[in-house]
């Protein structure tokens, strides 16, 4: 990262131009699981942030006396301890959603975001721009899930954050709830769309083609002359 | 041996890894562009899996969870289950490292072909996503070789078919914007819808 990048681009860059998930391909798996509902997806969101902000920022502060050969191993405790504490706050105060969460709030130290930050970021940059860019990923991970997830509950179930939007018809309303957007494979599909809107809206994302048609096999002569 | 069959069977394709409980998502998509590659991290994952779950549920249940063998031993009560996330990931990253040296003094040729993924297993959550389904669970040790074996070669299957898909994707005419990543989400989309399918049968 340039000298010149200031810290609001920093922190503003990875919800759109830099998405995390849509075109670092990073912390896809719990993108996946947890967004049938809109207060799970809240409740992993917030966690993510603080476990990446505070990774980094911690890394960062140790970063010179990190001896790189067992660098990996350091990141892994500091994070590991980190998810420890978010876990157990969970479970001491959101009881029920920590249950549905399961394995899933553990499974944010092998979360590709936490070490891909802590490898690219926080062992090269100062520790404020590290937290900050922390900050910025988890909100790019945080946009990324609150938008599948408002997707998946208002069509699969009527409701946002377990208020109704659209009355179902098993409560006497007219919706009737697409039971597709509850399965889990529905979020592909989601992300999938979503990534085409984004590349949609900036094409410089675009990946090369992976194959190009041979010159030979277009026609060497056309009458319209191109 | 019918009971072990049941949770092989149901570790590989009706709770498959990846496209039942999307674990190991990040390197199931960087890493599925072609079925050479994808067959190598298929062999490593298993191969890590099916040491890393059994041996951390003998540490869940000698040192870590509430009532744990030695405490009792040793007649103290101690619960240690908050730590395991540490000693979990631990474990595994040593695992691996340890893999790493054997097949690179015994097997140079394996070592060679597994390459630049042994490393990468250490941050696949497949692996973490095992051991902590077993804790969950409260699995034995038999009972998590077995579903550490399973486990693994779910994931794998999964990567391959769908590293296979991908190589004939090449060749089709995708709508700008959505090559690369985005169809491969869709296709995923498609192949865990027909995984879920499996979901039906009980055991």
């Amino acid at each position: 990262m340039s000298e010149k990048k200031s810290l609001k681009s920093t922190l503003l860059d990875p919800i759109l131009a830099n998405n995390p998930i849509g075109l670092q391909i990073l912390g896809i798996c719990s993108a996946l699981a947890v967004t049938s509902k809109m207060e799970t997806a809240a409740l992993m969101s917030v966690s993510l942030t603080a476990v990446v902000a505070c990774s980094n920022l911690f890394i960062s502060l140790i970063r010179n006396v990190i001896p790189s050969s067992i660098r990996i191993i350091v990141q892994m405790v500091i994070i590991a301890s980190l998810v420890i504490i978010v876990d157990q706050v969970l479970r001491a105060f959101f009881p029920d959603v920590a249950k549905q969460l399961a394995v899933f709030v553990g499974l944010i130290i092998t979360n590709c975001i936490v070490m891909g930050r802590a490898e690219a970021v926080a062992m090269k940059t100062p520790p404020l721009p590290s937290f900050i860019d922390g900050l910025g990923n988890g909100l790019g991970y945080s946009a990324m899930l609150m938008m599948v997830a408002t997707l998946r509950e208002l069509f699969g179930s009527g409701t946002w954050f377990g208020m109704t939007v659209f009355q179902t018809q098993a409560d006497g309303g007219w919706y009737i709830p697409n039971g597709l957007m509850l399965l889990p494979p529905s979020s592909f599909f989601i992300i999938g769309l979503l990534i085409w809107a984004i590349r949609a809206y900036k094409p410089e994302q675009n990946e090369a083609p992976a194959f190009v048609e041979a010159d030979a096999a277009k026609p060497l002569y056309s009458p319209h002359g191109h | 041996m019918e009971y072990y069959l049941n949770i092989f069977i149901k570790a590989v394709f009706v709770e498959n890894m990846a496209l039942a409980f999307f674990l190991g998502m990040c390197t199931f998509l960087a890493v599925s562009k072609k079925v050479e590659t994808a067959i190598g991290l298929g062999i490593a994952v298993v191969v890590v899996q099916t040491i890393t779950v059994p041996v951390n549920n003998l540490i869940n249940s000698f040192f870590l969870k509430e009532g744990a063998d030695l405490w009792q031993l040793m007649g103290v009560d101690i619960d240690l289950s908050f730590i395991g996330l540490v000693v979990y990931i631990g474990v595994i990253a040593a695992i691996v490292q340890i893999l790493e040296m054997v097949l690179d003094k015994f097997f140079p040729p394996l070592y060679n072909a597994l390459g630049i993924f042994l490393p990468l297993i250490t941050v696949n959550c497949a692996i973490l996503g095992g051991t902590l389904l077993m804790v969950e669970r409260d699995l034995n040790f038999p009972e998590s070789v077995v579903f550490g074996l399973g486990s693994g070669i779910g994931w794998a299957l999964a990567l391959v078919a769908i590293a296979g898909i991908r190589e004939k994707l090449k060749y089709a005419d995708i709508p700008k914007g959505l090559e690369g990543l985005g169809i491969t989400f869709i296709i995923s989309g498609l192949m865990a819808l027909g995984f879920s399918s499996f979901s039906g049968i009980s055991l």
